[in-house]
């Protein structure tokens, strides 16, 4: 009888712990196919025109964890684009699109996994941090990089101490100090303001980049900077102090070089504390008036600097939009508008070099530099004859937009 | 003028943590385990009322009591499948399982509503505010709301463990499980109560969280709800009063360290002031000394 209760107590263990395996397993293995279920189409598109000549590209990006609205953004981009350059037949690509939470060890691993898949070219990451640490890796192994949105410069290296410059890495996005110095530029030149307060988040290398810049370009043009504070991830609720310090200064422009979801609260603190600066943002300001259930009326007059606007009434982009809104159901921000441009500048590139799909991964990369760093010119969504340079930055002019009614118009 | 904008201020903000402590002290004051889930059950708790304010256009009142009924199930739930299984293993792993529990609750949350943040309408959103020297100084309806709520349900919590028979069950099972067993208590039970009652508190902690502080994630409970947690340490985990006070003074610190030190280094001082009252009264402000019985 004793005998049969333990027999029953570990049967019952057994059944719990594979019932919990089960569940783990199962739902881990609906979330990747989520992730990759884009990819899979692609897949299948490919073959049609000539099998196995598809060049393979592996994409990461945070597609779970709190940053992944960008992730999932590049990689709806990115397959839009992969998906018209298939269905345009000649030159195929095949996407395979990996989550990295937004952590630099989980991207390494999603980098080791699109190796072992055979990945010629890698657009990504998405997010400054992890794509710090994967260029590092593609780097040593020879492969391709060009990122839709990781701006700080240590991604391309070759500009801090201690980081040499990554000569396959290339980004399709602004680095942080050209927003700083095209921000504080645009302030003087429209002389939008002449006491200036910053609020900044001091735990972001994004938004510290970005004001390290900014303020070392105002003392140069004479910009008056009358009260600086910051916040951080974890205090990212009350902004009463630092609002109640840049009123008390007097400052007429408020500088934000944050993303748009603390940027959301500063807007409505503000507007409870009855003041009422300019408000000037760059790209991370993007995706304020798609924040479901934001009253827009709390950014009427707020200005940005972005590459990418979702109104411009250019044909390309109006396409791009389109598509998006019907496969996704949502308005397309910078994020997915760089990484189908990276695509688009991959295919260009491709076309322009002859890289075909049965080129290993490190002579592609050689071809792909060459190219890059060559008299290459590319015209996307996020700009007209975008050029790099041999520090792989990218050169392209910053959209100055102010919201009024609710949309984006050119300033 | 300033100082007591930043006061209010502080209160304000450490209202929110305070009510949040209020569930976490409960809990581990009565079953004796630290529920790191409990700033998700907050989440969700926030994203019931936000659907049933925008989606289904209920009046706030409805989608708070709504957000209530789901949470006490919820927390029921979490409790019975999750930590009943344990309740004789060691307390290291019932930790690990709460944090499991938090992260399950995370990225459910994240597949049912996605990533991009909702803005939260406040529940409170039009009443008026109360203006003070002519009109100078405003202390906003969710202050007052928040600090009100605070009030009633610490009143409440304290008249209910000490005066009825359920909470007066709930101490003797938080003194000695085994003891209480024998007396008759269903120690089960009673520690279901706990999980249901904790959790119904976290639906409204949620809805004034996010009334306050409008964007609304699958991770907005996470960061509140370790803040929470240093706030009832700082009050002495499982006194009810001590959650009140260590909340309230843990957003007054967190402000005026903003204000008047720095605010780089504001989170820094918080907890540096934690470490120094737990250095001084290891059981926090109002926490009671339990000596060992051999």
């Amino acid at each position: 009888m004793k005998n049969m209760k333990k027999l029953l107590a570990v049967l019952l263990c057994l059944a719990m712990v594979l019932s919990l395996a089960a569940c783990g397993s199962s739902t881990s293995g609906s979330a990747e196919a989520a992730a990759s279920g884009e990819a899979a189409g692609s897949a299948e598109a490919a073959p049609a025109e000539n099998a196995g000549a598809a060049i393979k590209l592996g994409g990461i990006g945070p597609t779970t964890g709190a940053a992944a609205i960008y992730g999932t953004a590049t990689m709806n981009g990115a397959q839009i684009a992969v998906d018209e350059i298939n269905a345009l037949g000649g030159i195929q690509f095949e996407l395979n699109w990996q989550d990295d939470e937004h952590d630099p060890e989980k991207s390494v691993n999603a980098y080791n996994n699109l190796k072992d898949w055979g990945m010629q070219m890698l657009v990504g990451c998405t997010t400054t941090g992890p794509c710090v640490a994967v260029s590092a890796e593609s780097n040593a192994d020879r492969i391709f990089q060009l990122t839709p949105s990781a701006s700080s410069v240590d991604v391309i290296g070759g500009q801090t101490d201690g980081i040499a410059r990554k000569d396959n890495v290339f980004q399709m996005c602004f680095t942080d100090p050209n927003q700083g110095t095209a921000s504080a530029q645009y302030i003087k030149d429209q002389n939008l303001g002449t006491k200036i307060a910053i609020i900044y988040n001091n735990g972001d290398a994004y938004s510290t980049g970005i004001y390290n810049k900014f303020i070392s370009e105002a003392e140069t043009l004479g910009l008056e900077v009358v009260s600086t504070t910051t916040f951080t991830d974890d205090s990212a609720n009350d902004f009463s102090v630092q609002l109640g310090d840049a009123k008390n200064a007097g400052a007429d422009l408020l500088f934000l070089p944050i993303y748009y979801q603390p940027a959301s609260l500063i807007l409505a603190q503000a507007k409870d504390m009855d003041y009422a600066p300019k408000f000037f943002g760059v790209d991370g300001m993007d995706g304020i008036l798609t924040l479901e259930g934001f009253d827009t009326s709390l950014a009427e007059g707020v200005m940005l600097l972005t590459p990418f606007s979702p109104d411009a009434s250019d044909e390309k982009t109006q396409n791009f939009v389109k598509t998006y809104q019907e496969k996704y159901g949502d308005v397309p921000n910078q994020f997915a508008a760089d990484a189908y441009d990276c695509v688009y500048a991959i295919y260009n590139a491709v076309q322009a070099n002859g890289v075909t799909a049965d080129m290993s991964a490190a002579d592609i990369c050689e071809k792909m530099i060459a190219t890059f760093t060559g008299d290459f010119t590319f015209d996307g969504i996020t700009g007209t004859g975008v050029t790099w340079s041999d520090s792989g930055e990218v050169s392209k002019a910053p959209k100055g937009m102010v919201i009024q009614n609710g949309v984006y118009v050119g300033m | 003028m300033n100082l007591l904008l930043n006061l209010i201020n502080g209160i304000s903000l450490g209202s929110v943590y305070a009510i949040i402590a209020l569930g976490y002290t409960m809990v581990y004051g009565i079953a004796k385990m630290l529920n790191f889930a409990h700033g998700d059950v907050i989440m969700v708790g926030a994203y019931i009322c936000f659907c049933a304010m925008s989606y289904l256009n209920l009046p706030p009142l409805v989608g708070v009591v709504l957000a209530m009924i789901v949470c006490t199930a919820l927390g029921m739930i979490i409790e019975r499948l999750a930590y009943k299984p344990l309740r004789e293993a060691t307390s290291l792993a019932v930790l690990i399982t709460a944090i499991g529990v938090s992260y399950f609750l995370q990225n459910t949350a994240l597949l049912i509503w996605k990533s991009d943040p909702k803005v939260f309408t406040s529940v409170v959103d039009g009443w008026p505010g109360l203006k003070l020297f002519g009109g100078e100084m405003t202390i906003s309806p969710v202050t007052i709301v928040t600090v009100l709520a605070n009030i009633v349900i610490m009143v409440g919590l304290t008249l209910f463990t000490s005066r009825t028979k359920k909470g007066k069950a709930m101490r003797a099972v938080s003194e000695d499980k085994g003891a209480a067993q024998l007396m008759g208590i269903n120690v089960n039970s009673t520690i279901s109560l706990t999980f249901a009652i904790g959790s119904g508190l976290a639906a409204i902690a949620g809805v004034l969280l996010c009334s306050a502080y409008p964007t609304l994630m699958p991770t907005t409970g996470s960061m509140p709800g370790i803040k929470a947690f240093t706030a009832a340490v700082l009050g002495g985990i499982g006194s009810i009063p001590g959650a009140m006070l260590g909340g309230v003074l843990l957003g007054v610190i967190e402000i005026f360290g903003k204000a008047y030190i720095s605010t780089q280094l504001s989170d820094a001082i918080v907890f540096a002031v934690l470490i120094i009252v737990l250095l001084i009264k290891p059981t926090g402000l109002l926490g009671k000394k339990i000596s060992e019985k051999v």
